[in-house]
């Protein structure tokens, strides 16, 4: 059996941050990427604008560098925000910046670009004709969109969306480096302490396999339920 | 207009973190960049062509480790497999008495091997997709022609796979980009090293982070329209005749 040197126990929980930090960041990113898709498509300009410079920057910076913008600058940031709010209303209050938020928000607002960009591309390649139906039958935008437009825009969203979550848990990795006790930085403590760097990364290696494998085979399952009524090829 | 320049002057006339020093450090850490990410996708590249044929091939000993390489290098992050090279090799039994340990001992290398393998195990899945939806029509004309395989991939297959693989490999070099700024973490002073250290020295968060993110923008635009141009240029033949 493999010795782990008692940092099994630290190892588990590691890995149940990434997997959190991991599925709270899907969560704020598919909901960023709904509203970003809905911008850039909108008729305003100043919300299609808004939009594309938001997907062009996000796009173009590495995440590391993103990360470590919003969360160091984040810090400052509130804090000026807040000394400012004391300064002109006298409203005192402080907030800390908790490093799991801090990694949930960041990644979320990177994979948010991601996936507006994924959302878009869906959302254009429903069929106006079944919008139009639903119009017909007296539906309001907001029934027409939760029984017609999502349901029929995930089935081509599905394959952007399994290629984003992937990246997205492969980048989680990237919150060991600014403080985070993810599985990453657990077993890169542990391979420094054991010098043992093999045993505890090829672990961790395997345990992101596991988790992309499991997650493979989740949405394959999703893939097919969207694909009800479309026959079998697609 | 005179304004916003005497606006601007005077705004940097204030500024103490971009001094010579710390801009010849961006500059260095830009220089550091580029080198590691065109040394490793050029690498990538060379190897990632044989693996593609070998990811194809009937035969199961030979497409069973190739697709094993890709699966596992595309399944885990690149930060992993920094780490188990660059603290690994110092394991490596009786690595530290030969010559390899003169270049393994700083961290530029160590990250250039993680960095080329990760980059050439995408490029192998990209090409071999390429590959892989090259028509019918055209190998059997290569094969009525009477072409062996590997004149047929040589004339036929390859050319026309690195065409359609074009815009695929422009997003993976734009991702080797970005994924390069995890070297900093070993302590190589590239862009993002030259900004983690302006970082540490001023307390400046913004001003250290917003300035490297504006050089990897512009890198990312370049390298964008370089692969416009090239697919513009390569794959003009398959534009619709009336543009």
């Amino acid at each position: 059996m493999i010795d782990l040197h008692g940092y099994g126990p630290r190892l588990f929980e590691g890995a149940l941050v990434t997997i959190e930090l991991a599925i709270l960041s899907l969560i704020l990113a598919v909901v960023l990427g709904l509203l970003t898709a809905s911008a850039k498509m909108s008729r305003s300009w100043p919300l299609h604008r808004l939009g594309t410079l938001y997907t062009t920057i996000i796009r173009g910076v590495p995440d590391l560098v993103l990360m470590m913008l919003l969360f160091f600058g984040g810090q400052i940031g509130i804090n000026m925000f807040t000394d400012m709010l004391y300064d002109r209303y006298d409203i005192d209050i402080f907030i800390n910046v908790n490093e799991f938020v801090a990694g949930v928000i960041t990644i979320g607002l990177i994979f948010g670009a991601y996936m507006g960009e994924t959302f878009r591309g869906a959302f254009l390649a429903v069929d106006s004709g079944q919008i139009e139906a639903g119009r017909a039958y007296g539906m309001s935008q907001w029934l027409v969109f939760r029984r017609i437009r999502f349901p029929l825009m995930m089935r081509h969203a599905l394959p952007g969306l399994s290629n984003n979550w992937m990246v997205l848990l492969k980048t989680t990795a990237l919150v060991s480096v600014i403080g985070l006790s993810d599985m990453v930085r657990v077993a890169s403590e542990a391979s420094k302490a054991t010098r043992e760097p093999f045993t505890f990364m090829i672990i961790v290696a395997a345990i992101y396999l596991l988790i992309a494998t499991f997650s493979e085979w989740g949405f394959a399952h999703l893939q097919k339920r969207y694909n009800v009524g479309f026959g079998e090829s697609h | 207009m005179e304004a916003l320049i005497a606006n601007i002057t005077e705004l940097l006339a204030e500024n103490t973190i971009f001094n010579a020093q710390t801009l010849g450090y961006y500059g260095e850490g830009l220089v550091t960049t580029v080198q590691l990410v065109f040394l490793s996708l050029i690498i990538g590249l060379v190897l990632a062509i044989p693996l593609a044929i070998g990811r194809g091939s009937k035969r199961k000993w030979i497409k069973m480790p190739i697709f094993f390489y890709t699966y596992v290098f595309r399944g885990t992050p690149l930060l992993v497999q920094l780490y188990l090279i660059y603290y690994g090799v110092v394991f490596v039994e009786g690595i530290q008495d030969t010559w390899l340990w003169l270049i393994l001992e700083r961290p530029f290398y160590p990250a250039l091997i993680a960095f080329t393998l990760n980059t050439a195990a995408y490029t192998t899945e990209i090409f071999h997709g390429a590959i892989k939806a090259t028509s019918r029509g055209e190998i059997e004309a290569a094969r009525a022609y009477g072409m062996s395989y590997s004149l047929m991939m040589r004339r036929i297959i390859l050319p026309s796979a690195f065409r359609r693989a074009l815009p695929a490999y422009g997003n993976e070099v734009i991702f080797m980009l970005h994924a390069s700024a995890i070297a900093s973490v070993v302590t190589i002073m590239d862009l993002t090293g030259a900004a983690r250290f302006v970082y540490a020295r001023f307390y400046a968060p913004f001003e250290a982070f917003l300035f490297v993110a504006a050089i990897y923008l512009c890198l990312t635009f370049a390298i964008l329209y370089l692969f416009r141009y090239l697919e513009k240029r390569m794959l003009a033949h398959l534009k619709p005749a009336s543009q």
